[in-house]
């Protein structure tokens, strides 16, 4: 691709995480709760990972050859539950009703919503589940690729190191991790609840190629999944730097808005911000 | 004495395995660091790419199963039944909810773990794994039923615990039984009282129905081995026909196959019950004869909490 194609690529994917973020604000603000800040930072991730890397199609979710995504992070449903509307898996006017009775949004990914490969929300578990549809994958000899999203906090489970141990042994090089390091758990940075350092050197011990991006950049994440499919024989974990609350300035990297949604003021501040409407 | 063929549900299960390999090239097992003791390490031997050990990591386990049933596989997991329930979360929340098609097919269960001990021993996950929705539950009684519950389930999605034991029991079934989910069997038939039994009870409660017939009372005897979905239809007629049920499990008294019953009955058609297992306690070493003996799960001792509740009979 031309430098100049792809510099009109990243603005064209820049505008979509502007759009998803907007989708995301409105969302946690009519449900009333949800975790805004962790779904804030890795809208760029999801973006890049649906609207350039993923070979997929919204109008047969369940097509055998297509990349699988997990997220492991369940608590960034917004993120997903919008990325996927905007890539046409369902209407945009679904995604008021999150977390409403009766609404197919759950709280936390649910399986049957269209493009959601597994149930998710409990921590520590997507991993173990990429695992086993990459095995799958092998098996078959398919040439699908699997990814997944962890938070940083989530790496606190012992599953996760269960799994990172079980993805290098089987030199499982058709999946990628990208854990999105925004430095805050609920009970605050993880240096100070748990401390994750250095996290990369963790994961290199484990067998893993490990790439360290600025997770808030989409031509660094982009990057980072291309080069991934090319390395062999083992798997590859992106630690991608982020921000809690990313494209909010009050927001970022305040931990009040793991948990809690924007109340009306400040969600007019916010959009103003985001420039748009909602 | 006619010669009764002895052998563990954990070998006939291995057995189903290897004809599986064959006849299903979906199915793959998982197992974690304790293939020989669960022995798919014949499995293994013979389907080298369809068995993926996981080291002793029970919530990988259970994760990356999930992830291979996604994919269009039939895992068949396996570990100690102790051990599987340390992934109870994971199995409630991915398999269960998701309602995947993975079969959870645990050995060791009860007491037959006996000079292990307390640790290796596993008196609770009946009530554990009957609690989440969409989940099957099943113990086979003998190894022929063992073979045939474990095919059967290879046919059917959806998630299922099988219950297995190591120690040698009897075998009573013939090579063409039916095995039917959810379906309880009829094994003898009796009017004073029906004794309700599932797994390695089952013997046990076939020769206490003997005993007691030996002493002029007619016990009937069901064999419960699914314990979800229970055969509701099956418990209400026996308590219709004799009044009075016992139960008998390899397993604690609370939230077991007789918690299932007396759940059924209470709403059904309450009849005088008694639910015999092990009585809220832990086990301990000992050779597996001791240890049924001390926690009260003989046939001696069914006949005699049998006689104890006929007294009390309206």
């Amino acid at each position: 691709m031309g430098s100049r194609r792809k510099m009109e690529e990243t603005k064209k994917l820049e505008k979509k995480a502007e759009t998803i973020r907007r989708h995301v604000l409105n969302m946690i603000y009519e449900a009333g709760s949800g975790h805004p800040g962790g779904s804030l930072s890795c809208v760029d991730i999801l973006t890049a990972l649906y609207f350039h890397t993923l070979q997929h199609n919204s109008k047969d979710p369940d097509w055998a050859d297509r990349d699988r995504f997990i997220l492991s992070k369940g608590h960034a449903a917004p993120t997903l539950y919008a990325t996927l509307a905007e890539a046409g898996y369902f209407s945009v006017e679904e995604l008021k009703l999150l977390r409403k009775m009766g609404s197919m949004l759950q709280g936390h990914p649910d399986n049957k919503i269209p493009g959601v490969e597994v149930s998710s929300g409990s921590l520590g578990q997507g991993l173990s589940a990429a695992n086993g549809i990459a095995l799958a994958g092998k098996l078959d000899k398919k040439n699908f690729r699997v990814y997944t999203l962890l938070g940083d906090g989530e790496c606190d489970e012992g599953q996760i190191w269960e799994a990172a141990m079980l993805s290098s042994h089987y030199k499982l090089d058709n999946l990628t991790a990208i854990i999105d390091r925004n430095g805050l758990q609920i009970d605050g940075p993880t240096e100070k609840i748990m401390c994750l350092e250095s996290i990369a050197e963790k994961w290199r011990a484990f067998g893993w190629h490990v790439i360290e991006v600025d997770g808030n950049k989409i031509e660094e994440i982009i990057k980072a999944l291309d080069n991934a499919k090319n390395i062999k024989g083992q798997p590859t974990v992106i630690i991608a730097h982020t921000f809690k609350g990313k494209g909010v300035s009050f927001m970022e990297w305040i931990n009040a808005f793991h948990g809690r949604a924007l109340n009306k003021e400040e969600m007019k501040k916010a959009l103003e911000e985001l420039g748009g409407e909602g | 004495m006619p010669v009764v063929e002895l052998k563990s549900t954990r070998d006939a299960y291995v057995d189903a395995l290897v004809t599986l390999g064959e006849e299903k090239k979906e199915v793959v097992v998982l197992d974690a660091d304790l293939s020989v003791s669960t022995q798919t390490n014949k499995f293994a031997n013979k389907y080298p790419e369809r068995f993926f050990n996981v080291g002793c990591a029970e919530q990988n386990l259970i994760g990356t199963a999930a992830g291979l049933a996604i994919t269009g596989k039939i895992p068949f997991s396996s570990t100690y039944a102790i051990f599987s329930n340390r992934a109870w979360e994971q199995i409630r929340n991915t398999v269960a909810h998701d309602n995947l098609n993975v079969k959870i097919a645990v050995s060791h269960a009860g007491l037959t773990n006996g000079p292990d001990g307390a640790s290796h021993q596993s008196l609770e996950d009946i009530a554990l794994m009957r609690v989440i929705p969409n989940m099957t539950v099943i113990v086979p009684a003998d190894a022929i039923e063992a073979k045939k519950a474990v095919i059967s389930e290879a046919y059917r999605a959806g998630p299922a615990y099988i219950r297995l034991n190591r120690v040698k029991t009897p075998i009573f079934f013939d090579e063409d039984y039916e095995f039917r989910n959810g379906k309880a069997v009829r094994l003898m038939d009796g009017q004073d009282l029906t004794i309700i039994a599932t797994g390695t009870m089952v013997s046990k409660a076939l020769d206490a129905a003997k005993r007691l017939r030996e002493k002029d009372i007619s016990a009937c005897v069901l064999n419960v081995h699914t314990i979800k979905p229970i055969d509701k239809e099956s418990i209400i007629n026996s308590a219709k026909e004799t009044g009075v049920i016992v139960t008998v499990e390899e397993h604690s008294v609370h939230g077991g196959l007789g918690g299932a019953v007396a759940e059924v009955l209470v709403e059904n058609y309450p009849v005088q019950m008694k639910i015999i297992g092990v009585n809220d306690k832990f086990g301990e070493s000992g050779e597996y004869d001791e240890l049924i003996k001390k926690y009260g799960l003989t046939s001696r001792n069914i006949v005699k909490s049998t006689k104890e509740l006929l007294k009390k009979k309206r």
